[in-house]
């Protein structure tokens, strides 16, 4: 780092001159370095074949910026690559809008970048075009990042809630809550001796592989905030069907098992960052859990949920005991209780 | 995770659900007090390997639904004064005063800290010396001692801003109180497990043969539940009266004395307002004139006693079993988790967000099918 | 209105009993917990937790009690 710039961010790093000048050439210029990047356009300009293209956006506004795992650079990579993924589409370039707060340290917006460029190289994808803004002290949670992708869509499959048939069947890639349990126990200042570790990761290359090997994929979707119930229930109200879980099937690691149940929180509405559902036709189930546990991301795929038809849509959860229960949208972000 | 899993095996819980259909002859009404228990009933869907004629009453002990308005409205004050931390547990965060409540209060400045364990707020008082820093001191009597400790601590270590705001109360009086109401339908009871972890039953003896009521001493697994309800079912269908214990594994008669030992060492007995119940005497815990420094009443006034205005929340007629949440008209429509009318749509361990979570139209079609039979 | 969970202690720390604290493990989720409650605790004993305190050592001879109950009740 030159000796030529501060500590921290001023509001000048986004003002638009010398000083922020120099904040994207010595630190974030360097980072990601590649030829739209260099050739310092106003805009990125990309040749893509011919055919379907998938374009996504998200904002990252995680706090705390950095936790077991992960942190809020590696998940706005891994977030819009993995809404890409589940179009099926192969992601190739993001853009990176950062809003960073007057005051955040500088030696933090290094790690953070680098974090990005890793991810991205992990993802393989690249960071074509961004920009940087600065607001004054306490309008920010020290760093906003957003980032928005596009992907390339080689297959034929129409990919969607809509093609969800009764007889289907609900698969996942690995067990759920680590990215939420890793974030609060943080943020919480909750002291277990083993920290949690986020499950953030790039999905592309373990659904492409799915759709590669013929696998009839009916739907997928990334499970990020509210958790699988809320997922299965958009896929639920938009497919208008029944979709039934089983609670003994859900794969779940001991060590978030007992911090939900320490803290009272459901597992089933806490974030994953590096988990998806994929719905496809039962007689497929087999052969793609058979492929997707090849995949270091896919180790622990197993079988969760039964697609059944309904007058109305409906997401239940069959209990250990046998019983059944309607299962929601998480409504507002959970809390840990003492009740 | 032993000690919890066995608890939820599914042969051993179809055999009590059959053993309490054989068993049960007449329809009763058996309240369940804590509402820790409403939850894992919901949760578990107990309620669905039960006889219709077993009715299932859930009680006041929900202490975020106990909690009058005019306490939340203090921690409120006291949470929008500069250069205070009001620090509480996440239960509360989000039961509206009569304005807002404290997520919201939070998100427009007030500094309010989410803690999972009174020290933690000792910690952030001698962390933070020149702020003053407060504890919403809610619950029953099992967390009773893990505050008494706290304040115990800030007198050892010489705290002068560390407070408590105490909305900390007992069971027994309120079980009574709902026994004199006149016209209640309450056979039987399942003590709070947790709450006689710390306190043992021996208190509810002379409770259960005043009113002639059985009680019996339940955990908070499936089997638990279904085993208490099973014992309570056996004493009703008998005419036995007497405190039996379920919760074998974790409680004893006498309880926990150590854990006594601290709550009484730093708390006596007060009467208190209780929503939806009324004043309950000797219900409440305050601080003993030799903590009396750290009550936060003192330092930032008296908590207001204003009645409690009208609304349409109906949660004292839940609360002591006499209504079901949807026979409440606002239920769904006006009250819901998330626009709450009032405290037990609020909690998660509230009748109605229970109900409204897990069953809403399941159940209500089934309570409503045996409305008609009665 | 009490969430309280069993875990093992695997070590404990310090003499005062008001500050006594074990490491205890939920399913090997490790946290440190008060024993000023349960002065009489020592590692291995299974402890009820709530809000980072133990309220209760876990009696493992009344646990086979409720399981002798059950079996009593499968037979008739």
């Amino acid at each position: 780092m030159s000796a030529s710039l501060p500590a921290t961010i001023t509001l000048a790093h986004g003002g638009g001159g010398r000083q922020m000048h120099q904040l994207l050439e010595q630190i974030i210029l360097p980072v990601f370095s590649n030829p739209w990047l260099e050739a310092r356009h106003d805009a990125a300009v990309l040749e893509l074949p011919a055919g379907r293209l998938a374009f996504t956006t998200d904002s990252y506004v995680v706090r705390p910026l950095e936790f077991p795992g992960g942190d809020i650079g590696s998940l706005a990579v891994y977030g819009t690559v993995n809404d890409l993924a589940m179009c099926g589409a192969r992601p190739q370039y993001l853009s990176c809008g950062l809003i960073l707060e007057e005051g955040l340290p500088l030696a933090t917006l290094v790690r953070l970048v680098q974090s990005m460029q890793t991810a991205a190289q992990r993802a393989g994808v690249q960071l074509v075009t961004g920009d940087t803004k600065v607001v004054e002290q306490g309008q920010g949670d020290g760093l906003y990042i957003n980032t928005a992708g596009v992907g390339l869509i080689n297959h034929a499959l129409d990919i969607a809630p809509a093609r969800v048939r009764p007889g289907d069947v609900v698969l996942v890639n690995g067990d759920l809550g680590r990215h939420g349990m890793a974030v609060m126990t943080v943020r919480e200042g909750l002291n277990f001796e083993t920290p949690i570790e986020s499950d953030a990761a790039p999905l592309a290359d373990l659904v492409l592989a799915l759709i590669a090997a013929g696998i009839e994929v009916h739907c997928l979707r990334d499970l990020t905030r509210g958790g699988l119930a809320s997922a299965l229930v958009e896929i639920a109200e938009t497919a208008q069907v029944h979709i039934r879980l089983d609670e003994k099937a859900l794969p779940l690691h001991p060590t978030v098992r007992a911090a939900c149940e320490l803290l009272g929180l459901d597992p089933l509405h806490v974030a994953c960052e590096g988990r998806f559902v994929a719905l496809v036709p039962a007689d497929q189930a087999r052969p793609a859990l058979e492929l997707m546990r090849t995949h270091p991301l896919g180790a622990q795929a197993v079988l969760v949920g039964q697609v059944s038809p309904a007058e109305t849509a409906l997401l239940t959860l069959t209990t250990p005991i046998g019983t059944s229960r309607r299962l929601e949208r998480a409504s507002g972000e959970q809390l840990p209780r003492i009740c | 995770m032993k000690f919890l899993d066995e608890y939820r095996d599914p042969q051993a819980a179809a055999s009590l659900a059959q053993a309490i259909h054989r068993l049960i002859t007449r329809p009763w009404t058996i309240m369940e007090v804590c509402g820790t228990q409403t939850h894992a009933l919901v949760k578990y869907g107990i309620d669905q390997l039960l006889p219709g004629e077993l009715n299932l009453a859930h009680g006041p002990g929900c202490p975020v639904c106990v909690t009058p308005i005019p306490l939340i409205d203090k921690a409120l004050e006291i949470a929008r004064r500069p250069g205070v931390i009001l620090c509480s547990f996440g239960d509360m965060l989000r039961v509206p005063g009569s304005g807002e409540h404290l997520l919201a209060a939070k998100a427009s400045g007030a500094q309010v800290r989410l803690v999972y364990s009174p020290l933690e707020v000792v910690r952030l008082a001698q962390a933070h010396p020149q702020v003053e820093v407060v504890f919403f001191a809610v619950g029953f009597e099992t967390t009773a001692p893990a505050t008494a400790l706290a304040i115990l601590q800030a007198q050892q270590l010489g705290l002068a801003n560390f407070s408590v705001l105490g909305a900390q109360v007992i069971l027994p009086p309120a079980i009574s109180a709902l026994l004199d109401f006149p016209g209640h339908n309450l056979h039987g009871f399942l003590l709070a497990g947790h709450v006689c972890t710390v306190t043992g039953f021996a208190d509810y003896e002379s409770l259960a043969q005043r009113y002639q009521v059985p009680m019996v001493v339940t955990g908070f697994e499936p089997i638990d539940l279904l085993q208490g309800i099973y014992l309570c079912l056996q004493q009703l269908e008998t005419g036995r009266v007497r405190v039996e214990n379920q919760y074998l594994r974790a409680v004893q008669r006498l309880g926990n004395p150590t854990a006594q030992g601290l709550i009484w060492q730093v708390f006596e007995l007060e009467s208190r307002q209780w929503r939806g119940l009324g004043e309950i005497p000797a219900s409440g815990l305050r601080l003993q004139d030799p903590y009396r420094q750290f009550e936060a009443q003192q330092r930032f006034g008296p908590v207001s006693t204003s009645p409690e205005p009208p609304s349409a929340c109906i949660s004292g007629q839940i609360l002591q079993g006499r209504k079901k949440p949807w026979q409440c008209p606002a239920f769904g429509r006006g009250c819901t988790p998330s626009h709450p009318l009032g405290a037990p749509m609020v909690s998660s361990e509230g009748a109605c967000a229970a109900y409204y979570h897990y069953h809403r139209q399941a159940d209500a079609s089934r309570d409503h099918g045996r409305a008609l039979k009665d | 209105m009490c969430l309280a969970i069993p875990g093992e202690i695997l070590s404990i720390q310090g003499e005062e009993p008001l500050t006594r604290t074990a490491r205890v493990s939920f399913g090997g989720l490790v946290q440190e917990v008060s024993l000023a409650c349960v002065p009489q605790a020592q590692v291995g004993d299974y402890v009820l937790v709530h809000v980072g305190f133990a309220l209760n050592i876990l009696d493992p001879a009344a646990a086979q009690q409720t399981w002798d109950l059950l079996r009593q009740l499968e037979k008739l």
